[in-house]
């Protein structure tokens, strides 16, 4: 099977990220980490992989910095990268971004892409279904399992009191949620390794896009304002001494819904 | 004007977010909805008391038909000034293949739709709620708008019995080949989580999936509802309809208890609009202490249990 992971690398999100004053973009440094939501992806992808003397190639549309994101993926053993890296992609939206992902997932063929349900940063949460739309295959979406079968693939899709099994065959899209499998954790020879492994850069001109149909011009949407928003003052803090549940109390009879 | 909603069949009946989309989208004049699923009197009915004066229905039989549901809309809204979905899975399927199909972008996350001379402008909060963002729209109409739980408010306005239009399945070839085999459903008990006056939330700093059930013995002592984090949907020590947040529900309580909960930006967002804010956290320096009305710095499995008690001598 061969299997394209969409692997995003996003600002580091233990402090929140920075919008750039004119346009409002993400600020992104050189060093952005992997978004932990592909993590699952990536592990998924692995398995499949290995049960099916399969490949997986990382896909990410990112300015391309140290490569500590990608590396971070490949560490976990994936085979290959490819990286769509170009100012011209500055202010895409997420249209943009799966018509980009979806030309650089065709030229090197796929079986199964894999993406997570919605990115740390952006979240707009519909990118793999445009992707899907674009490639003309099937979608197995919000997963909280996976099997496979030869060419089908049965997912548990999380619904809002359970789960749907639902399936489909290859060449298809999946995407997954964080609770559909333990990501490993890189070992030190995989992450020696990874520093070997091949990372194609590619700009937006490799794939045939003209700059207008990129970027920001290319993107219908722009954010026009971005205003803070007053704060929610923090009310008392106790430390439990043991009699603290009091505290609650109180509260809870001063609202009189005890 | 023309607006058009996406509603999906729960239990026969309309999704939650179609009802409240319907409240913003009469306000451009004409709400029609587009409905997948089996298509029951009677949502078809509640869907025309909150507005809708006409209801295109797909039946999708045993097929997940995000694709084929994404090609017939593109078909049918050709004049509408916007389609609204709300955050469901297949909402998001719907919505990210009609923007593709249709080229058009789609706003994620809304709050609120503003109509404007030159297309439509969407507003969204940012970064657990601390920014907001205004987004302007510069294709041609129809806007692909996703709407975040609870943005508006749903409202009957006691509208007739709508027109239902059958919707035939357009053949989309493979991309619409996905098959539901069988659907398993994990039974809610207690009050609504959405609708609750008093949520109380778990989340990983509870330990484990049993000893998370002393949240479930709060919620019920109190008459409320059970929420959660993601960290504990996803660890599986309750199902998904819990979870509390940017990827789960919104709630609004008059109390909302977090125990054991770090006040990660994306669960903040579905729970600051609460009355009063109680948080029970052991470490201090947690974020959940930043917008908490009243915080504990301690063990839950230490004040919970004396709460617990001290609410059943009081014969609660
Ligand atoms: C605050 C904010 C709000 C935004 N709102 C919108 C909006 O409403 N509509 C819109 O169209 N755009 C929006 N954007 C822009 C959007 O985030 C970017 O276009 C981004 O490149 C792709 O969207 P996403 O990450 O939000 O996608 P999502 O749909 O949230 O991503 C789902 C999955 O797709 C994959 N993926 C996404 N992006 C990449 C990538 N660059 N490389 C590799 N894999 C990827 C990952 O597996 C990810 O988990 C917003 C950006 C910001 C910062
Ligand atoms: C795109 C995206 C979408 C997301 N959507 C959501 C969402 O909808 N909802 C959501 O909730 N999360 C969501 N998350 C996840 C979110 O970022 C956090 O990871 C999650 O909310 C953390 O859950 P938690 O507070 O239970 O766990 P943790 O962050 O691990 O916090 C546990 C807390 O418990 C405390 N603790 C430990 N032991 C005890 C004890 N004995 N007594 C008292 N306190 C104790 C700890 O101090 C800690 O603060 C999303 C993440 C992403 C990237």
């Amino acid at each position: 099977m061969k299997i394209a992971v969409c692997a995003k690398q996003i600002p580091d999100p233990a402090t929140p990220y920075e919008l750039d004053p004119e346009h409002h973009w993400v600020v992104r440094p050189d060093d952005q980490v992997l978004d932990d939501t592909d993590r699952y992806g990536v592990e998924i992808a692995l398995q499949l992989a290995e049960a099916s003397e399969g490949s997986v190639t990382l896909f990410s549309m990112s300015p391309a910095g140290n490569l500590q994101g990608i590396r971070q993926a490949l560490a976990m053993g994936a085979d290959k990268a490819v990286i769509v890296s170009d100012p011209a992609l500055k202010g895409s939206d997420a249209l943009v971004t799966a018509k980009v992902l979806a030309r650089a997932i065709e030229q090197e063929g796929f079986d199964l892409v894999i993406a997570g349900t919605e990115s740390t940063d952006g979240s707009a949460g519909v990118l793999p279904q445009q992707l899907a739309e674009l490639l003309g295959a099937p979608a197995l979406t919000f997963a909280k399992a996976v099997e496979h079968d030869g060419d089908t693939i049965r997912i548990h899709r999380q619904t809002p009191d359970g789960y749907d099994e639902v399936e489909a065959t290859l060449p298809a899209v999946l995407t997954v949620t964080a609770g559909v499998v333990e990501p490993r954790y890189p070992t030190f020879k995989g992450i020696m390794q990874a520093k070997q492994k091949p990372v194609e850069q590619l700009t937006a001109a490799d794939l045939g896009f003209d700059a207008a149909e990129v970027g920001a011009a290319g993107s219908a949407q722009y954010v026009r304002s971005v205003t803070p928003v007053p704060a929610r003052q923090a009310g008392e803090i106790v430390e439990d001494d043991g009699e603290a549940y009091r505290k609650i109390l109180e509260l809870l009879e001063q609202a009189k819904v005890v | 004007m023309k607006v058009w909603v996406f509603s999906e069949e729960h239990h026969g009946r309309p999704a939650a977010s179609a009802l409240e989309l319907l409240a913003k989208a009469r306000e451009y004049g004409e709400a029609v909805v587009f409905h997948v699923g089996a298509g029951s009197a009677e949502a078809f009915a509640e869907l025309g008391a909150h507005g809708a004066s006409e209801v295109h229905h797909l039946d999708p039989g045993d097929t997940l038909a995000a694709a084929p549901a994404a090609a017939a809309l593109a078909d049918l809204v050709g004049d509408a000034k916007a389609v609204l979905f709300g955050m469901g899975n297949l909402d998001r399927d719907v919505a990210g293949r009609l923007s593709a199909r249709m080229n058009r972008p789609v706003a994620s996350n809304a709050l609120d739709v503003i109509s404007e001379d030159e297309g439509q402008a969407v507003v969204t909060e940012i970064l657990g709620g601390t920014l907001r963002v205004v987004k302007a729209i510069t294709a041609d109409d129809p806007a692909i708008v996703v709407v975040r739980s609870k943005a508006f408010t749903a409202e009957p306005t006691g509208g007739s019995a709508p027109t239902v239009v059958p919707v035939t399945m357009p053949d989309v070839g493979h991309s619409g080949a996905v098959q539901v085999l069988e659907r398993h459903e994990e039974p809610s008990e207690g009050p609504d989580l959405e609708a609750a006056e008093i949520v109380v939330s778990g989340g990983r700093g509870l330990g484990d999936a049993e000893r998370f059930k002393i949240v479930n013995e709060l919620a019920e002592l109190l008459g409320g509802a059970v929420g959660a984090t993601r960290a504990v949907v996803d660890a599986g020590w309750v199902p998904y309809s819990l979870q509390v947040g940017q990827t789960g529900k919104t709630v609004k309580p008059k109390i909302y208890i977090a125990a054991g909960i770090s006040g990660a930006m994306q669960h903040v967002v579905g729970m600051k609009d609460s009355s009063i804010i109680i948080a029970i956290n052991k470490d201090p320096e947690a974020p959940i202490f930043g917008i908490a009305d009243l915080g504990i710095v301690g063990d839950v499995h230490q004040v919970l249990p004396k709460l617990i008690d001290a609410l059943r001598e009081r014969g609660n």
